[in-house]
């Protein structure tokens, strides 16, 4: 089995590595243990922890991208703020092959069966992050055609402030959903 | 603009007559929008407000056809202007006239079970109606078959396609159904109204400077111009006329916001066409500009930096050098992507002969814009009608020869280059001076007289308890936005909120073309022409 970046699986021979993942001083990952019955250079861990290692570093993101938010989305996946560093620049506009959906911009009732028939095709495990005050609440477009918030028809996993919130939101929203991630206690 | 007051049952006789007569030749609808008029006078509640424009003379002229609310009807014009078809729909979705004999009189903006008609004054903003199940289109789709003189093909071999609201060769929330035959384009219906939130409805019960942050989000590209935009029409209610450095700094930031706005759209479209590279390249350049506005408004995107009467601010004493430094990078950012695109033969093979209008057809379905000079009609209001001392800068329009993708792209491109020679001009011949109209009732007073002056604190308190109010009257002035002519025409009653405020979006008339446009043409030439038109579904759909 080959050597994961953060130590994790086994290594058949770790003097090979650039830099060793069981160097003194570096901290493993959660749950993942040096101290190995079997021999050197093996590490044990729970499967569960392991998938949600692998899930959180390879989250596909779905921009439902509607307004002026989407246009701040791409500038996130672009070079400069660059998405791909949290392993998250596989963008998939299928959600039949994407785990992250991301609201960016105002959902109207118009456009909330759709939205709502999208994030049942997608399948699970799935997170969502309502991007900026419309997703979230509305915003400022409170009228006769706005929904007032995605989560009246889908549910929520993390939302961001900001009207649109800078890259920098975007990125954070990512970390977060990573941690949730991380804690998921059952992955399947 | 001269008003001519029409019985309803004349218009369309009189809208042809306008549009054939040699000595008038209003040749384009601009727009067309109804006025509830209920609380402004007794009588017939609707007015139908047709503005047309002569492109070659250069003058614009409004017709006035007043409706009853009860027996709400009005002759349809969609003999004589293409985008009336749109327009038409559009006012009767949102007042509820019914134009007689239009071939597809239905709802555009909002969704099929809404009940009532929200840009009526006695309906309530807060009313938000539920949607159950998304419109099939088979109805329209059924009515474009039976309109086909020529119909191809038989039932059994069709294909039907959703384009959108969310696929992955689409932008944004625009949903195309088109009917295939093989992989050509039989029938194309598009539907739009996903990202209608209300603008217009909300401009009425904000105060004129409260609209501001709701322009930037209509063509959220290019921010800056709507607030010029919007602003120099509440301007010219008031009847009143911004500093000269105003100007200036206007100019700069409508400038480099075409700048922006060019290269996200040729960005996307360049991604569309499978060329990824060109989107890095040209978004690091967006990037750069991002910078520097968001150093001058506070904001990336979302900028909000007009007044009436002005700026929020003054440009910051860096600004000149950063916007020096940013128009060094144009030139490679552009070089590098033409030096990808413009003899590549996929591109060509992709873009050259795709989509093609000329211009008596683009005109007709109010065209303007890039999308109107690719096909060799150098028309553009910076030079036709100059505001904001353009006739006093050095540019060219650039202008394309047979209107298809390709001339699409590169007017832009080229529009690029001649921005930068503005906004170098601009930086040279920058007037110093105050950035706002010395007006108490307009503007607010400097902070200092606010606290030392009875006037200043009278001035202050007055503007923030009952805002702005143009004296009783409406306007409508028209802006050279990226995309072409952007309009607002709004009513003033005397108060502090817009009577009415519409605006008149140049992608909403652009698309109302795309049928034509795809119809006969390849399935995956659509996803280029689209991309090509630069929809932005905030001002299409507002
Ligand atoms: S939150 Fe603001 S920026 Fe984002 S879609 Fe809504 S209005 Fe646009």
């Amino acid at each position: 089995m080959a050597q994961g970046r953060d130590g994790v699986g086994v290594s058949e021979d770790p003097a090979r590595r650039g830099v060793p993942a069981d160097s003194p001083g570096r901290p493993l990952p959660r749950g993942i243990h040096r101290e190995s019955p079997v021999g050197e250079g093996v590490y044990l861990t729970k499967l569960d922890l392991a998938i949600n290692w692998a899930r959180k570093n390879s989250i596909w993101p779905l921009p439902f991208g509607t307004a002026c938010c989407a246009i701040e989305f791409m500038g996130v996946v672009s070079s400069v703020f660059d998405l791909s560093r949290f392993g998250a620049e596989v963008v998939r506009f299928s959600p039949r092959q994407s785990d992250l959906l991301l609201v960016a911009g105002t959902v109207t009732y118009k456009q909330a069966p759709i939205l709502r028939r999208i994030y049942e095709q997608m399948c699970e495990p799935k997170w969502v992050v309502a991007m900026g005050v419309c997703a979230s609440s509305g915003g400022f477009y409170d009228n006769y055609c706005t929904l007032q918030g995605i989560d009246k028809v889908i549910p929520v996993d993390f939302y961001i402030a900001g009207c649109p919130p800078r890259p920098e939101a975007i990125l954070q929203a990512l970390l977060e959903i990573q941690k949730k991630i991380e804690r998921n206690p059952a992955p399947r | 603009m001269p008003v001519v007051r029409l019985a309803r049952g004349a218009i369309t006789e009189a809208l042809r007559f306008l549009r054939d007569e040699p000595s008038y030749r209003f040749d384009m609808l601009t727009d067309l929008t109804v006025v509830d008029c209920g609380e402004l006078r007794d009588g017939d509640r609707f007015d139908v407000v047709y503005l047309l424009h002569s492109l070659e003379r250069g003058e614009r002229l409004a017709i006035k056809s007043p409706v009853p609310e009860e027996d709400c009807w009005i002759e349809t014009a969609t003999g004589i202007y293409k985008n009336a078809d749109w327009t038409e729909r559009e006012a009767y979705d949102q007042y509820g006239v019914v134009f007689r004999d239009h071939p597809n009189l239905k709802r555009i903006l909002n969704h099929k079970e809404f009940v009532g008609h929200p840009l009526r004054r006695d309906y309530d903003i807060y009313k938000g109606q539920w949607l159950s199940e998304v419109d099939d289109l088979e109805d329209e789709l059924e009515r474009r078959r039976r309109r086909d003189p020529t119909p191809r093909g038989g039932q059994a071999d069709a294909m039907i396609l959703n384009l959108g609201p969310s696929h992955p060769a689409a932008h944004g929330t625009l949903r195309n159904l088109v009917e295939l035959e093989g992989e050509t384009v039989r029938y194309c219906i598009p539907e739009i109204g996903y990202l209608h939130r209300g603008f217009e409805k909300s401009a009425e019960t904000h105060e004129y400077n409260q609209v501001i942050p709701y322009t930037d989000r209509l063509n959220y590209c290019s921010c800056l111009i709507n607030n010029v935009a919007y602003s120099r029409a509440v301007e010219a209610l008031c009847g009143i006329e911004v500093t000269d450095r105003c100007k200036f700094i206007r100019v700069i930031i409508t400038e480099l916001s075409r700048i922006m706005d060019h290269l996200v759209c040729n960005a996307a479209n360049l991604v569309d066409l499978g060329a990824l590279t060109n989107y890095w390249y040209l978004f690091n350049l967006r990037e750069r500009i991002y910078n520097v506005i968001e150093s001058l408004t506070g904001a990336r995107l979302t900028t909000s930096y007009t007044r009436i009467g002005g700026l929020w601010a003054d440009i910051t004493p860096d600004f000149e050098e950063a916007v020096r430094a940013v128009l060094k990078e144009v030139p490679k950012a552009v070089g590098d992507t033409l030096k990808l695109i413009a003899r590549n033969k996929i591109f060509i093979d992709r873009t050259v002969g795709i989509g093609v209008i000329d211009a008596e057809e683009a005109i007709s379905f109010g065209f303007t814009g890039p999308c109107l000079r690719a096909t060799g009609y150098e028309y553009d209001l910076r030079k036709r009608h100059p505001y904001d001392h353009y006739d006093s800068f050095d540019f060219e329009i650039p202008s394309g020869h047979q209107g298809d993708t390709y001339d699409r792209v590169m007017v832009r491109f080229e529009e690029i280059r001649q921005s930068c020679r503005i906004v170098e001009q601009a930086l040279d011949k920058m007037p110093s001076g105050p950035v706002n109209v010395e007006h108490p009732r307009i503007i607010l007073p400097p902070k200092k007289q606010t606290y030392e002056s009875i006037e200043g604190l009278v001035g202050h308190f007055k503007l923030i308890m009952h805002g702005v109010n143009p004296p009783v009257g409406e306007a409508y002035v028209a802006t050279e936005a990226a995309n072409g002519e952007l309009g607002f025409f709004i009513v003033s009653d005397g108060g502090m909120k817009p009577y009415k405020c519409k605006v008149r979006p140049p992608c909403f008339h652009i698309y109302s073309a795309l049928p034509r446009l795809v119809e006969g043409g390849m399935v995956a030439d659509v996803v280029a022409i689209l991309g090509s038109l630069n929809i932005i579904a905030g001002e299409l759909d507002r």
